[in-house]
């Protein structure tokens, strides 16, 4: 169902950026914004679905949930990764940096990024069992931590280049771009879930291959 | 095509390349979990033959 949803409202979503959302101020470069905005808000929220599976894990010893959790946040990184390229590519036209060390916001989404990153070494460092799923729930609710912080640091910053296009008083955009936005956004959402869904299948026809062998050897 | 053009196409290109890359790492995988079931049917075909 995801992957219908996925495969129908890219293209639809890429359509609505090039052809319907006008080409404002900020010129043809703000075109950028409709993928790298939802990417960005996609690996949060891959990131705090892997957190909540974790808790799902620790408070409730769900079965499932630890794999569940480690999936999320390694799409979450894939997500990650892709917002720190798209927002370089804007940088670099828009400031002419790759990466401005002095802006709060790409610090703090790096340190979130390095730091799911990190969960990989941790993951593959202890032996599969118990133990590591509880190592990795608790890291992954560790991370979840840095999502606001991250989310809220331009708000807080009190000099900031980067752009804001929601505030209190809610988007700053005209309405044709904002529908663009929200399209893209779910147009994200669904492909996470289509691409969480396949790796899940995968991770655990993996796994019950692997009960099979220790069976038949 | 100009500068800002090109930056436009670059980041479009990079989401695709990321989403391309995973599919075929995903086809990769999908690709071996196949060749194993049919390793464990040969195997699972030879026990009950005895």
């Amino acid at each position: 169902m995801s992957a219908i949803l996925a495969a129908v409202l890219l293209p639809i979503s890429i359509a609505l950026v090039f052809f319907y959302a006008p080409v404002d101020e900020d010129g043809l470069n703000q075109k950028i914004f409709y993928f790298h905005v939802p990417i960005a808000l996609t690996a949060y929220a891959c990131f705090g679905w892997g957190a909540w599976k974790g808790l799902m894990h620790l408070w409730k010893g769900k079965p499932g949930a630890d794999l569940e959790s480690y999936v999320a946040i390694h799409l979450g990184v894939i997500f990650g990764a892709m917002t720190l390229v798209t927002g370089s590519l804007w940088a670099k036209f828009r400031w002419g940096h790759w990466w401005l060390w002095s802006e709060r916001q790409l610090v703090l989404f790096l340190v979130l990024f390095l730091f799911y990153s990190a969960y990989f070494m941790l993951r593959y460092s202890v032996e599969p069992g118990p133990q590591r799923a509880n190592l990795c729930a608790v890291y992954s609710l560790f991370g979840v931590i840095l999502i606001p912080i991250s989310f809220l640091a331009i708000r807080l910053a009190n000099q900031y280049i980067h752009p804001v296009a929601f505030n209190r008083h809610g988007p700053q955009m005209a309405g044709s771009q904002f529908f663009t936005f929200c399209v893209c956004l779910a147009a994200m959402l669904a492909l996470f879930a289509a691409l969480y869904q396949f790796e899940l299948a995968g991770k655990r026809l993996d796994a019950r291959l692997r009960e099979l062998r220790e069976l038949l050897a | 095509m100009s500068t800002e053009e090109k930056y436009v196409a670059a980041a479009y290109l990079v989401v695709f390349a990321f989403v391309l890359v995973y599919f075929l790492i995903m086809a990769l995988k999908l690709a071996r979990l196949e060749r194993e079931v049919g390793e464990l049917a040969e195997l699972a075909r030879k026990r009950a033959d005895g």
